[in-house]
């Protein structure tokens, strides 16, 4: 089974400078490109790699570059932004990609870029990865000391930029048009679309955001093909995911496995199964803004359409496991009280909604709830869900809250009768 | 006022973007990475520095929770409260710190040592309970563990 993504990641040893990672076929790709490739050729051999973007909505990568205008239509700077604000609770992978192999990213931020014919990349990464940042300060310098980046670029006529941008923390900061906000020095509130980003981002020109995940691949994809990358998946959406576990499982961690990996083999084979004395009651598939799946679900193959398909999303790709031991409404409850924190205030359904929720959830969970609430709480899904507000938080937010109503009603209803928490000692 | 080393690392941020403005959050960073913290009287010179009114700075840095506005202790604990953290414990993780520390969240310990504060996900979900103290990530936390880890930081 091929990995190229975590090829050079040796845990517990540091990542490889420019030198080892060269040494490994690194800015091979990106030399191909520049030299050889005309722009609109990288975005068709990712289009026909069918990279779907690993930022959590799996929107088509090369799909999302075409919509930035080229050549003659194209005047003034344009922009890439690499999200690499990694906040969604339960997600921890672009922190391995990061840690483990920061010129890899660099490498596959510049490909993206060169795509567009960007002039500038930054690389947005939240302010608590500070392990991260000194890795990828260093990498970037050693890939403009040696003519990755920068005039010229390996003796091209192409020129880039390449910058490293801290944040300063908020959820919505990893949002893809809060992120332009805070680029520019400003809150991160949402921008109303369109303009779409690809047309009008940052400063007004066009802009492309793209996961960390997502433009790792593109190295791989330059120097290999459309169909070798289409190959790596088990179904048709291409590549390999690096996917993650959390929760009370034997052998919680990441495992860059074939894209469409059934969610059985990530429990039971690579996360070891449950520990001694944990029963497995739930799993939300994708970061804290996914739907809840349950044991049931164990069958689905983990891309963006089988996820969908079971009733929930593919997200992130990092699984947070529910056991018995733990109670469904307690994690409902720390979930919304995430959701509202971050809330940025700006929609009545987001906020209001979230804080009665929170309120309505905390009630449950002491001991003081009443059967009417659940009512409650299910209209407040429905109002959280898509259509009703100006970004995607308020639906993060209705998924594990809408899905752990579904599927847990039967424990709401006893914390209600019995008018305290189950689990609680 | 601000140091001339300031200056100059705000010079070479702001010279990575289109607008001075969008130095802000980077100039709030050099300022507190030396100073602990953002004062009204750093968000002033700053203000002043970036061309921007110290009400819209002001506004900037309030939305980020990352930005302290207040002064902090010298080291600040930061606590995941995100759902793999609370899946693993860190409740009685968080309420044996708060007793070990006699600072509640959000709070400073009488002596400036620590400033105690949650915070979301910290990306290291596998390896949950974890919390950041300055810029050392310490996870799966065994509550024995908490006294020679705090020791370090003095
Ligand atoms: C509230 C919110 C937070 C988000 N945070 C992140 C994040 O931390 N990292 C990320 O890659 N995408 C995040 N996204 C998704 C981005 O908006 C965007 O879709 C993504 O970065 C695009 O990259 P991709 O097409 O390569 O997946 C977030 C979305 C929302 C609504
Ligand atoms: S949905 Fe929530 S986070 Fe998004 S803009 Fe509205 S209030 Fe802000
Ligand atoms: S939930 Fe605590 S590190 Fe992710």
């Amino acid at each position: 089974m091929e990995t190229p993504l975590t090829a050079n990641i040796k845990p517990g040893r540091r990542p490889p400078d420019i030198k080892a990672y060269r040494k490994a076929g690194g800015y091979r790709a990106l030399r191909e490109a520049v030299l050889k490739m005309r722009p609109e050729e990288v975005t068709q051999t990712v289009k026909d790699a069918n990279l779907k973007g690993r930022g959590g909505a799996g929107f088509d990568a090369g799909l999302k570059w075409s919509f930035v205008p080229m050549g003659e239509e194209a005047s003034g700077p344009k922009y890439v932004a690499i999200n690499a604000d990694e906040m969604e609770p339960g997600t921890f992978k672009d922190r391995l990609l990061m840690e483990g192999d920061p010129h890899q990213l660099i490498e596959g931020a510049a490909l993206a870029a060169y795509a567009i014919q960007a002039d500038v990349a930054y690389i947005f990464l939240r302010r608590e990865y500070h392990l991260s940042a000194r890795l990828l300060r260093r990498a970037i310098a050693e890939a403009y000391d040696s003519g990755c980046l920068g005039q010229g670029i390996l003796g091209s006529e192409y020129s880039l930029d390449m910058h490293l941008h801290i944040s300063a923390g908020r959820y919505m900061s990893g949002e893809e048009t809060g992120m332009l906000n805070a680029i520019e020095g400003r809150r991160a509130n949402p921008r109303a679309k369109p303009p779409y980003p690809q047309v009008s981002g940052l400063w007004g020109n066009p802009t492309v955001v793209n996961n960390v995940e997502t433009v790792c691949n593109l190295p791989h994809i330059v120097n290999n093909g459309a169909d070798w990358f289409r190959n790596l998946s088990l179904t048709a959406e291409g590549g390999t995911k690096i996917y993650g576990a959390s929760g009370r499982v034997r052998r919680p961690g990441t495992w860059e496995l074939p894209m469409g990996t059934p969610l059985r083999e990530l429990v039971e084979e690579h996360a070891g199964g449950m520990q001694q004395g944990y029963r497995l009651r739930g799993i939300i598939p994708g970061g804290a803004s996914t739907e809840f799946l349950t044991p049931a679900h164990l069958d689905v193959k983990m891309d963006f359409v089988s996820v969908e398909a079971a009733g929930s999303r593919l997200g992130t790709g990092t699984i947070i496991v529910l056991d018995d031991h733990s109670c469904p409404v307690g994690m409902t409850l720390n979930l919304e009280q995430f959701f509202l924190r971050e809330s940025c205030g700006w929609c009545t359904p987001c906020w209001g909604g979230l804080q009665y929720a929170v309120e309505l959830l905390t009630g449950i969970e002491a001991g003081a709830g009443r059967m009417e609430d659940l009512d409650t709480l299910d209209s407040l899904a429905a109002m959280l869900a898509p259509g009703h507000t100006f970004c995607a938080l308020a639906p993060g937010a209705a998924e594990p809250l809408g899905s752990a109503l579904r599927y847990f009603r039967e424990d709401f209803e006893r914390h209600i009768r019995q008018q305290r928490c189950p689990w609680s000692s | 006022m601000l140091s001339k080393e300031e200056m100059q690392e705000i010079e070479v941020e702001a010279s990575r973007y289109e607008t001075r403005q969008a130095a802000a959050i980077d100039a709030m960073r050099i300022v507190q990475d030396r100073r602990g913290w953002v004062s009204d009287e750093a968000v002033l010179d700053l203000a002043g520095f970036l061309d921007m009114s110290p009400a819209e700075l002001d506004s900037v840095a309030s939305f980020y929770n990352q930005i302290f506005r207040r002064r902090v202790g010298r080291h600040v604990i930061q606590v995941c409260d995100s759902v793999s953290c609370w899946l693993m414990g860190y409740e009685p993780l968080r309420d044996l710190l708060i007793r070990m520390l006699g600072a509640g969240m959000g709070e400073t310990t009488a002596d400036g040592r620590f400033t105690l504060l949650p915070v979301v996900c910290l990306g290291a979900c596998d390896r949950a309970p974890v919390m950041l103290i300055d810029e050392d990530l310490h996870t799966n936390i065994d509550q024995g563990q908490l006294e020679t880890i705090l020791d370090k930081y003095k």
